[in-house]
């Protein structure tokens, strides 16, 4: 197949499906109890260098326990999946857990405004970018989940974001048009946030699952935090619900809340007043600090962060938010 | 007495004049949302409102705040995922996009993603998003901004998302399907793009301006065409359904 043109930044994962084959050949297929806690799932799988994509959409259904422990211990030199990451990158980025992001939507927080911390990171020339488009990254996953090596898409053509990719564009066999080839992309752990899920990690996504089937499909690794723990016999009673299948995932952690201040669909909305002081602690280094140090790193567990924002009272506000209940 | 209105208020009217009956959106959360809730509201019923990150065609209880948050599927027909919203744009189904960005040049290409040197930003925006996407797959794109030299510039730092790239026949050349930038609409006028060479071109000039003004906040040379537009203003019914049901807590279009 003929490359026409190709994007400059590096590939930071290899594409070839047979070595995606042979760790998944090794995986338990076994229908085992896999609850375990946050700090344990951190510890188990999220290690120093490895590659981590985090599921939902910035500031809706995030996995924000995981985000959380991992800054709280501290991790180096991840690889980040950012496709619109928001509220999770800026935690993350906080941490300075990752020094290479594959990237198509970061630093920003949508119309809530841009995080100066997060950008601070980003202009400091320790991070590696490779950027996408977001179509182009839920597509790699989807290659990846395909068990491909690549997917293919008409976007980027003719950009500087092409240009700053690891894209290639080829020719296509049958009509000679220009088509982009994206590398699949297996990370090496993924954390998702459902509203369901049982012991085994069978999982239940309500509302829109943006790029969640890809993800855990791709991740060798998946961590779910579930807003409610049911028995199997609710799963088995509606399979058709089945977001995510048990032999994809290694880990599960019940974290009532687990997505604040993020929105989770028909339980809470997102908490725009915390994310608000967020942005407002950024624009202070030293007071960031404090921040950080209150919120996360003096407290040992996200229990413990959720009282400190306002506990059992404050996600009832938050639930009748998303009710579109007044108060 | 022709009834006060803001230059939000404006902008998104006659965006939301552009979505015809029967056609689909896919929008942002802002402006773009408001004028397509607006269209919805009064000449567009049929208006299918796309969410990127799977939300298909909700009935809006009110402003979402993220393009993927609850309200974006509130009441929808489906609540999808980022792939198949893209995957329908790819397939020829979504009319209409409003993009934004820090930049934008005489062809109608956007930058969202730095200032400056890639390698050493002066500034770091988020980056494409979902918006290379949109602009590369939908039909028409629209641009919701207001006017001014440091945005309107001759060239991208980046080009995040393509408009017409260099020009006539520059999209074809790149691979990339029909489509492209429709209009700018800004808080100073409405520019579309001349058929021929592709570049930005004066359409009409909102209430009290001219063409000088619009020219000397803009950091290119503006086609003008023989005879420019005037923008009609908003009516007093659509700023009654905007303020009343599209935006009642004033987030977008702010204390008139």
């Amino acid at each position: 197949m003929k490359v026409l043109d190709e994007g400059v930044n590096p590939l930071f994962m290899d594409p070839d499906p047979d070595k995606a084959r042979d760790f998944f050949r090794g995986k338990t297929r076994a229908m085992i109890d896999k609850r375990t806690t946050v700090k344990e799932a951190v510890e188990k799988y999220v290690h120093d260098g490895c590659y981590l994509a985090i599921g939902g959409f910035g500031a809706n259904r995030i996995p924000n326990a995981i985000v959380h422990e991992i800054v709280r211990q501290r991790r180096k030199n991840l690889g980040f999946l950012g496709h619109t990451s928001t509220h999770d990158f800026q935690v993350l980025a906080a941490g300075k857990v990752f020094n290479r992001v594959d990237s198509a939507y970061i630093v920003g927080l949508e119309a809530r405004g841009l995080s100066r911390n997060a950008r601070r990171y980003m202009e400091s020339g320790e991070v590696q970018v490779t950027e996408w488009s977001n179509y182009a990254l839920a597509a790699r996953l989807r290659a990846a989940a395909n068990g491909v090596s690549f997917e293919l898409t008409r976007s980027m053509l003719g950009t500087d974001t092409l240009k700053m990719s690891a894209a290639k564009v080829i020719e296509c066999p049958f009509t000679g048009k220009k088509l982009v080839a994206v590398p699949a992309l297996w990370p090496d752990v993924a954390a998702i946030h459902v509203h369901e899920a049982d012991m085994y990690g069978n999982s239940v996504i309500r509302g829109i699952s943006v790029a969640d089937r890809e993800l855990a499909r791709a991740s060798k690794r998946v961590i779910i935090t579930t807003e409610r723990l049911v028995n199997n016999a609710e799963i088995r009673n509606d399979p058709t619900a089945t977001a995510i299948p048990f032999y994809m995932v290694d880990a599960v952690v019940e974290v009532p809340y687990g997505s604040y201040p993020g929105n989770m669909p028909y339980l809470y909305f997102s908490d725009e007043e915390h994310l608000g002081d967020w942005l407002k602690a950024e624009k202070d280094p030293d007071e960031f600090e404090k921040f950080l140090d209150y919120y996360i790193f003096s407290v040992t567990t996200f229990e413990d962060y959720l009282v400190r924002c306002g506990g059992l009272k404050r996600m009832e506000a938050l639930q009748r938010l998303e009710n579109l209940v007044d108060d | 007495m022709a009834p006060e209105y803001n230059m939000m208020e404006l902008m998104i009217c006659v965006a939301s004049r552009y979505l015809e009956d029967g056609s689909s959106v896919a929008v942002g959360t802002g402006a773009p949302c408001a004028a397509a809730m607006l269209a919805q509201k009064t000449h567009s019923p049929n208006l299918v409102i796309l969410f990127e990150a799977g939300g298909v065609a909700p009935l809006l209880p009110r402003m979402p705040i993220s393009v993927g948050d609850s309200r974006t599927f509130y009441k929808a027909v489906m609540a999808a995922g980022m792939a198949e919203m893209m995957t329908t744009c790819a397939r020829g189904q979504v009319d209409y996009a409003f993009l934004g960005g820090a930049q934008i040049d005489k062809y109608g290409n956007i930058n969202s993603t730095c200032i400056g040197d890639y390698y050493k930003p002066k500034v770091r925006f988020p980056g494409s998003g979902g918006a290379n996407d949109f602009a590369s797959l939908c039909w028409r794109t629209m641009v919701m901004t207001v006017h001014e030299k440091a945005r309107f510039v001759e060239k991208c730092d980046f080009i995040t998302s393509p408009g017409f790239l260099t020009g006539d026949g520059a999209r074809e050349e790149a691979g990339l399907p029909e489509g492209g930038p429709y209009k700018i609409i800004t808080d100073l006028a409405v520019m579309g793009f001349d058929e021929e060479t592709r570049a930005m071109m004066i359409e009409s000039l909102h209430p009290g301006v001219d063409v000088e003004k619009v020219q000397s906040e803009t950091g290119f040379e503006l086609l003008v065409p023989a005879e420019i537009g005037r923008t009609e203003p908003p009516t007093e019914d659509e700023l009654r359904i905007l303020r009343d049901e599209v935006d009642p807590g004033r987030l977008v279009i702010g204390r008139a």
